[in-house]
């Protein structure tokens, strides 16, 4: 493999969609330099390689930025392949679309209601993430029975496409815990998602990329400060 | 071979652009498929039993297996029929990333900013959500600029491809939102080569087979907007 400079990864560490990357990347065992972004103040690097969304992540692969996490995924899978190389999604057509299903459902639908219990400004708006987060993973759970046959993860034996991008969560799951006590993923509510997470957080993987969840706390509560001032500001 | 003779089935409601894509696509690899209309109002218990997720069209079934989500069942088409048609995604993964991209772009930028135009109440409501359409298919503009690179007409180069798909399945809407907001979403003046490329678009005998009627989408949308105003009055 050449050397570091050849794939750049430009994130944050408590970003999911960083996160779910910079995973992908140490799955499929290749050499990669990481630069963690200060997104009050974004590099010239981040916002010439993302000039239509300035975020990250984004990863530079010999020049050639690739914005989006989860388009970022697909390309690391695709591009990198190989005897001994995981896939990260199933080579079967079926599979591949049932996989892109659930990725997009933890994108467009978990996701937002989830961010949502911390970002919205009033209460009332509150309880609706609250039900909608709810709902959701309860869905999950019922995906994973079926995605998992049995197995330890929504792949199977190892992690992939959909164990990414709801994995790439858990951190937050967790924040949102310390937050305000809500239980997203529980033994009680959510036993086999309860247990993949365990799993999940014991892949070699998770342990290399993601960070303490005080980190998310931290970076948490400045958000919610940030919503309470701006919804204050708007009513005066 | 991985698409086999097994039977498709689309279930779709005639109006809905996100069906369009998935006839697009199809009519582009030259698939036969039988079209099932759905009443949305009285859901048949084949597409309750086929999309209990979202209970939205399209859905594509084949071989008795249920595909969901337009952009989904896109890629579906090109992955489980590799040898059939042209392809829509390129083969170079790079350029994969990139047609990627821009389909995330469709969706998160303009088709989430746009929708809300047909369901708001208020004017101002409504001139926000087109501000921000119009931002969003300005960006586009430079994304056509770049895809097309001058080598071709399409963003797929000289040939459709996925992002043309994905657009080219908004186009009666698109055409429509003049007629019933006052606001021209493609505009020459503007953003010429969009207009070029819709005009080029429509074109096609791919269009001409499965679009749909602009005045029909415009009295649709208009009947909708009439129900949607009943019923919150009602609820009021």
């Amino acid at each position: 493999m050449a050397a570091k400079e050849y794939l750049k990864l430009l994130g944050i560490d408590v970003s999911p969609f960083a996160i779910g990357v910079h995973m992908a990347l140490v799955m499929k065992g290749v050499n990669y330099e990481y630069i963690a972004e200060d997104l009050s103040n974004k590099s010239e690097l981040l916002v010439s390689s993302n000039p239509v969304h300035k975020n990250v992540p984004v990863l530079i692969h010999s020049g050639n930025p690739i914005c989006e996490s989860l388009v970022i995924v697909q390309y690391v899978d695709e591009f990198f392949t190989g005897a001994g190389v995981p896939s990260i999604l199933p080579a079967d057509p079926y599979e591949r679309a049932i996989a892109r299903f659930w990725a997009a459902y933890v994108d467009d639908k978990f996701f937002p209601a989830m961010a949502g219990i911390v970002l919205v400004p009033t209460e009332q708006k509150r309880v609706q993430k609250v039900k909608e987060t709810s709902a959701a993973i309860e869905l999950l759970e019922e995906a994973f029975t079926v995605c998992s046959k049995g197995k330890a993860f929504f792949s199977g034996d190892s992690i992939g496409y959909v164990d990414l991008a709801l994995g790439s969560l858990l951190i937050w799951i967790e924040t949102i815990r310390r937050m305000c006590g809500l239980e997203i993923i529980s033994a009680s509510k959510t036993p086999r998602l309860a247990a993949w997470a365990e799993r999940f957080g014991e892949t070699a993987a998770a342990k290399k990329v993601v960070p303490e969840a005080d980190q998310a706390l931290q970076y948490g509560k400045k958000l919610q400060a940030a919503v309470s001032a701006a919804a204050t500001s708007k009513s005066k | 071979m991985a698409g086999g003779n097994g039977e498709l089935k689309l279930l779709g409601m005639w109006a809905s652009p996100f069906v369009t894509r998935a006839k697009l696509a199809l009519h582009i690899k030259g698939l036969p498929y039988e079209y099932v209309e759905e009443d949305l109002g009285n859901k048949s218990a084949l597409f309750l039993s086929s999309n209990p997720v979202h209970k939205t069209v399209p859905v594509l079934i084949h071989n008795g297996k249920p595909i969901c989500e337009s952009s989904v069942i896109v890629q579906y088409i090109d992955d489980a029929f590799p040898g059939v048609g042209t392809p829509l995604l390129p083969a170079d993964p790079y350029e994969r990333a990139v047609a990627r991209f821009w389909a995330a772009y469709i969706e998160d930028k303009v088709v989430t900013s746009w929708a809300p135009v047909f369901r708001v109440k208020t004017d101002e409501e409504r001139d926000e959500a087109a501000r921000q359409t119009l931002a969003a298919v300005e960006v586009l503009e430079g994304a056509l600029k770049e895809c097309s690179g001058g080598k071709g007409a399409f963003f797929g180069g000289d040939s459709v491809g996925y992002v043309d798909v994905l657009l080219g399945g908004l186009v009666s809407w698109l055409k429509a939102n003049e007629p019933l907001t006052g606001t021209k979403l493609i505009d020459a003046t503007k953003t010429p080569l969009l207009a070029a490329w819709m005009e080029r678009f429509c074109e096609l005998d791919v269009a001409k087979a499965v679009l749909q009627d602009v005045d029909a989408v415009v009295e649709y949308a208009m009947a909708l907007r009439v129900r949607l105003a009943a019923s919150s009055a009602a609820n009021n």
